[in-house]
């Protein structure tokens, strides 16, 4: 499998605290990565590296072999990827179907018929077609993710970004998001997925990565993560999560 | 002052007045507002911008200017444009036009308070839209105009108008250099004739007859601001959700 995504001796610092230290990561296409760890860990940053939210303070990122930097990351950010946000960040000025259909006609310069086209597809593939002429702000917490992550796949990008995307949801919402996640995962999207849900992550997952203190401690396929993992701390991690 | 209020012949003198001195100063009141508010909305976009950029410099010049421009007297710098700026310019006896002097002093002055308006309006917009707008791949020009500004406008259009009134009644100022405005002439008719009454009272309605629909439409703007958006749903397409459900 061809690589979409490499991580090299990435890292962060916030003043004197280091967030991330000298992460080494290759993603391959196709692969959903599922990023673990307790809060402050630095996964959200990890993930907030790779398409240039946060600047990495040394290393480098790859999309697709190219070097993400400070001059041409909204250019990748346009080509490449598309991120879900833990408050959905949907804009609330627009419609549904404005907020899917803004970056490619204004971005990708696809025309409106043809974007509001492929936009209802993807509300159709969350199932809020019907939602497509209201606001944000009459939407629940769940539809506003579902229309968040349809707004992701409206790019077309090969690469996802979710950052924790279930987090700020309440309980009786999470199941109807990762229900559409768990669907996306059968397509041949690249997902990079901070989470603490494990039912997903051992779900979905091809490899799941272990973030503690701003370093991979562990990395692994979900069943070696849930039956024998090796690290202590990421066995308190998951004791503490798995009941 | 108040003895000749009701004094009809003074009335009639000051009808007589109005084609003479009211109207032309209303009319040059009137003129100077809209074009210093044009002014200060630019300025106040450009400096409230400027407030709200990542480079230091750009901060740093808006800081200055609104600083300046906020924490000294209208009337200074009103003096000042009119008598020292002809000699910055180099001109020894050159005149800045009264109308240009008015657009200028209440224009920057103003916009100063309005870049302050702005720069509020923007960074009370969530980091997460912007955010949001990058990892779309937005520049910062574009997030700035398809999803910041659009947001912000709602917001400040309240203290905006509040300004704009504000602004006119500033021309005021404009009497202590001779600036042909309404309060000029207001003034110069009253101490013409005396009857300060019928000057003043009369000055007070044009302004209050300028003044008031900015004030009504600020409070329209304050009520639109606090309303959602509301958007219908699709009936034909109810059976499409439930899927996720």
């Amino acid at each position: 499998m061809a690589e979409i995504v490499r991580v090299e001796n990435l890292c962060k610092n916030y003043g004197d605290f280091e967030a991330l230290k000298d992460i080494n990561l290759t993603v391959n296409e196709g692969e959903k990565l599922v990023i673990i760890g307790p809060s402050g860990s630095g996964k959200s940053t990890l993930i907030r590296c790779i398409n240039y939210l946060e600047e990495p303070t040394k290393g480098k990122v790859f999309i697709e072999g190219k070097e993400v930097n400070r001059k041409n990351h909204r250019e990748m950010a346009k080509n490449y990827s598309a991120m879900v946000f833990q408050q959905f960040n949907l804009y609330p000025h627009l419609t549904v179907l404005e907020n899917l259909t803004l970056a490619p006609i204004k971005l990708q310069h696809v025309n409106k018929k043809q974007a509001e086209e492929e936009a209802f597809k993807c509300l159709k593939r969350v199932g809020l077609t019907d939602k497509a002429n209201m606001y944000p702000n009459q939407l629940s917490g769940g539809q506003q993710q579902r229309v968040a992550i349809a707004r992701a796949l409206c790019t077309k990008q090969k690469l996802i970004l979710f950052d924790e995307p279930t987090s700020a949801l309440d309980p009786e919402m999470v199941q109807e998001v990762l229900n559409v996640m768990v669907e996306l995962a059968k397509e041949n999207i690249t997902m990079i997925c901070v989470t603490h849900e494990m039912g997903f992550a051992r779900q979905v997952a091809d490899r799941v990565i272990f973030v503690h203190r701003g370093q991979i401690v562990e990395e692994g396929t979900p069943e070696h993560f849930f039956t024998n993992p090796e690290h202590e701390r990421t066995k308190a991690f998951l004791g503490k999560i798995l009941h | 002052m108040l003895k000749g209020l009701f004094n009809v012949n003074r009335w009639q003198r000051l009808l007589e007045a109005l084609p003479e001195y009211y109207i032309p100063g209303f009319l040059m009141t009137l003129r100077t507002a809209l074009c210093a508010l044009i002014l200060a909305l630019i300025l106040g976009v450009i400096f409230g911008m400027f407030s709200t950029s990542r480079s230091k410099i750009l901060r740093a010049i808006s800081r200055v200017y609104i600083e300046f421009f906020q924490n000294t007297p209208l009337a200074l710098q009103v003096v000042f444009y009119y008598s020292c700026l002809p000699i910055l310019l180099g001109g020894g006896g050159m005149r800045i036009p009264k109308f240009v002097l008015g657009v200028m002093g209440v224009g920057i002055y103003t916009g100063a308070y309005m870049s302050e308006v702005i720069r509020t309006g923007i960074e009370a917009i969530p980091k997460g839209q912007t955010e949001a707008a990058y990892s779309q791949g937005f520049s910062y020009m574009q997030t700035m105009r398809y999803i910041i500004f659009p947001q912000t406008i709602k917001i400040i259009m309240p203290p905006l108008a509040n300004q704009a009134l504000n602004l006119v009644k500033n021309t005021s100022i404009l009497a202590m250099v001779a600036g042909m405005d309404l309060m000029y002439f207001t003034d110069s008719w009253g101490s013409n004739t005396g009857y300060f009454a019928q000057a003043y009272f009369t000055s007070a309605l044009f302004y209050f007859i300028i003044c008031y629909p900015i004030a009504r439409l600020a409070r329209y703007l304050e009520i639109r601001a606090m309303r959602q958006p509301v958007g219908k749903r699709l009936l034909e397409e109810v059976n499409a959700d439930g899927g996720a459900n």
